[in-house]
């Protein structure tokens, strides 16, 4: 067990263990601390910080769903400013290995973001949410643009410089997901993120009207798992050589090992510490524990591995 | 346990599986009780608790949030800690049909709890429907600071009030409205307040129940001497502060208001911080 290799790259980024916390679903990472040391696992993605501080969206924010829940926060947050001088120097002394996530309303508001975590010291990497489904106008939902993707990716690299690398994440609802993928990386992704949340909506019986505050939200949980599959199945057959940082319903290790199968290299964990706050924990050592059974010397050897031919 | 590593956010919260001592129907509502051991050393009255439910092949994947009815020790039982659950939806079904004897995943104790006075004081609580769940056990730790205990509970019909008859032992006094009038007095609970709020009969206000009723207490003892310190309800998802759908918008020392999450700035706030005009919008000048 001690030969096993568990640990896991995403651009020039090392990790010693593949599971991360997902963006938007650990906030900066003091609320878990109470649960699991943060270092046991591969790394904290923050929430999804803005230039400035935001309300995000009005109540109700959340709908339980069959398997799964709708939520419409509308990136609440602090602002950059705050969060870089409160959040990060904590999550730093925790010895945690930290990738801070990233969101825009313009493609200038990204390049403005990546400028002022460049010059942060402790981070592994930075996600480029460029796919949250809860902004107010859907024409600002960068991913489903294959034009708008790159220009944001292209505006971070320009800022940012080569260092550092760069995680874009993409939304499942768009028609051609490996398009989109392809363009970000030619712009200068090093890593995908897949998948966000898949845009819903549930309607309130009593009133009889939408239910969320921002009426529509995005999907998450063990209901959009096959969608996360085979979205990273298809990015990775075409671009085999791009790490992809999978999520999308994840809740087991066996769920966790579909997704790497698929061709993730590392697996977020988001809507399941919601319904148990040792879920990244507790996911990392099924994990490992089933890679092991199946006989993989190390995770790599299993990255993609569902892709190989059929044997005869 | 390494301490230095812990943030105070979910100091005390715990992960553990407990065991139903005693499941039992008060009217509409089931009275529930877990063995918790020493945790009820932790727990304190306006805590929730977050419970899994519908077993492991669930298709609900959100825990459910339950206020602390009351903890205790007892030499036969150890600690154990009394919650009230209505069965109204899937999750709370699931929980009050189970036995005694199963074992429930629990992740407690969670939020703020009421502030207890240094100094005797004139306390009301004020509870509705089974919101009075949590006053119960405060009015027992009112009492035992020396405190008056007069406690008011209303709902909208007589069946949907929760008072245990051990409960009315730690209160000075108790007065019941429905407003069908099908027990104690006909009208709302809120009515009584304004008058004695003007006799200065009352010098602190607890209060649980639904939003509308935490509105009307903080509008009566706005621009009072009264202080209202109010148990929030609001839909969550993850009860430890990650999921951020619970937010209220409270103001702040300087006047900024943000939006709280109720599960670890609340459930107890102060009501006369929170902008009840504004739950449910989004404060004018920011997206």
């Amino acid at each position: 067990m001690s030969d096993f290799d568990f640990s896991t790259t995403l651009g020039n980024a090392y990790f010693n263990t593949p599971i991360f916390t997902a963006s938007g679903c650990a906030s900066s990472g003091k609320e878990l601390a109470q649960f699991f040391p943060l270092k046991d696992i591969g790394a904290v993605v923050t929430k999804s910080i803005m230039n400035k501080p935001r309300y995000g969206r009005p109540t109700p924010r959340m709908a339980e769903t069959p398997s799964g829940m709708l939520n419409s926060i509308g990136l609440q947050g602090p602002g950059i400013e705050a969060f870089l001088a409160n959040d990060i120097p904590w999550l730093v002394e925790q010895n945690s290995r930290i990738i801070i996530s990233i969101a825009g309303e313009t493609i200038e508001e990204y390049a403005t973001l990546a400028r002022k975590v460049r010059s942060v010291s402790g981070i592994s990497a930075i996600e480029v949410n460029i796919s949250c489904p809860n902004v107010e106008n859907r024409g600002l939902v960068f991913a489903c643009d294959p034009e708008a993707s790159r220009r944001v990716i292209d505006g971070v690299r320009r800022t940012i410089g080569g260092e550092l690398p760069i995680i874009a994440k993409l939304s499942p609802d768009v028609t051609n997901l490996p398009e989109i993928a392809k363009g970000v990386v030619e712009s200068g992704a090093d890593a995908l993120a897949l998948i966000n949340t898949v845009l819903g909506m549930v309607i309130n019986l009593d009133t009889m009207r939408p239910h969320l505050g921002g009426k529509t939200g995005g999907l998450s949980g063990p209901a959009i798992k096959p969608v996360a599959v085979r979205a990273i199945y298809q990015v990775h057959a075409v671009l085999p050589q791009i790490p992809i940082l999978g999520m999308g319903g994840v809740v087991s290790g066996r769920d966790a090992l579909e997704l790497i199968l698929a061709g993730a290299s590392g697996v977020s964990v988001g809507t399941a510490s919601f319904g148990n706050p040792h879920a990244a924990i507790d996911i990392q050592n099924e994990l490992r524990e089933l890679l092991i059974t199946k006989g993989f010397p190390s995770l790599k050897a299993a990255v993609g591995y569902a892709h190989r031919e059929a044997q005869l | 346990m390494v301490e230095e590593v812990m943030s105070q956010i979910n100091r005390s919260a715990t992960h553990i599986r407990a065991t139903i001592l005693a499941n039992k129907r008060v009217g509409q509502y089931h009275q529930i009780v877990f063995g918790i051991g020493d945790l009820v050393k932790s727990c304190r009255s306006g805590n929730f608790v977050a419970i899994s439910v519908g077993g492991d092949s669930s298709r609900m994947i959100l825990r459910r949030a339950f206020a602390i009815s009351r903890v205790s020790e007892s030499a036969s039982f150890g600690g154990t800690m009394e919650l009230i659950a209505a069965p109204h939806g899937s999750g709370s079904k699931w929980l009050c049909s189970q036995s005694e004897g199963s074992e429930v995943d629990i992740v407690l104790p969670l939020g703020t709890a009421f502030g207890i006075p240094t100094t005797p004081v004139n306390a009301l609580l004020v509870g509705g429907g089974y919101g009075s769940a949590p006053l119960f056990g405060l009015a027992e730790v009112l009492k035992g600071r020396g405190c008056k205990v007069d406690m008011l509970l209303g709902a909208s019909t007589g069946a949907k009030i929760y008072a245990p008859m051990e409960g009315k032992r730690s209160v000075n006094s108790l007065k019941i409205y429905t407003e069908d009038g099908t027990m104690g007095e006909l009208g709302r609970v809120t009515d009584p307040i304004k008058v004695l709020i003007e006799e200065k009969s009352v010098d602190v206000i607890y209060s649980c129940g639904p939003m509308g009723m935490l509105r009307a207490i903080s509008e009566l003892t706005a621009n009072t001497d009264v202080v209202h310190q109010c148990a929030v309800e609001e839909a969550m998802a993850c009860g430890i502060g990650i999921c951020m759908t619970c937010v209220l918008p409270v103001k702040g020392e300087d006047g900024q208001i943000s939006m709280l999450r109720s599960c670890i700035d609340g459930p107890v706030m102060d009501g006369s911080q929170v902008q009840w005009h504004l739950v449910g919008q989004v404060p004018e000048g920011h997206l």
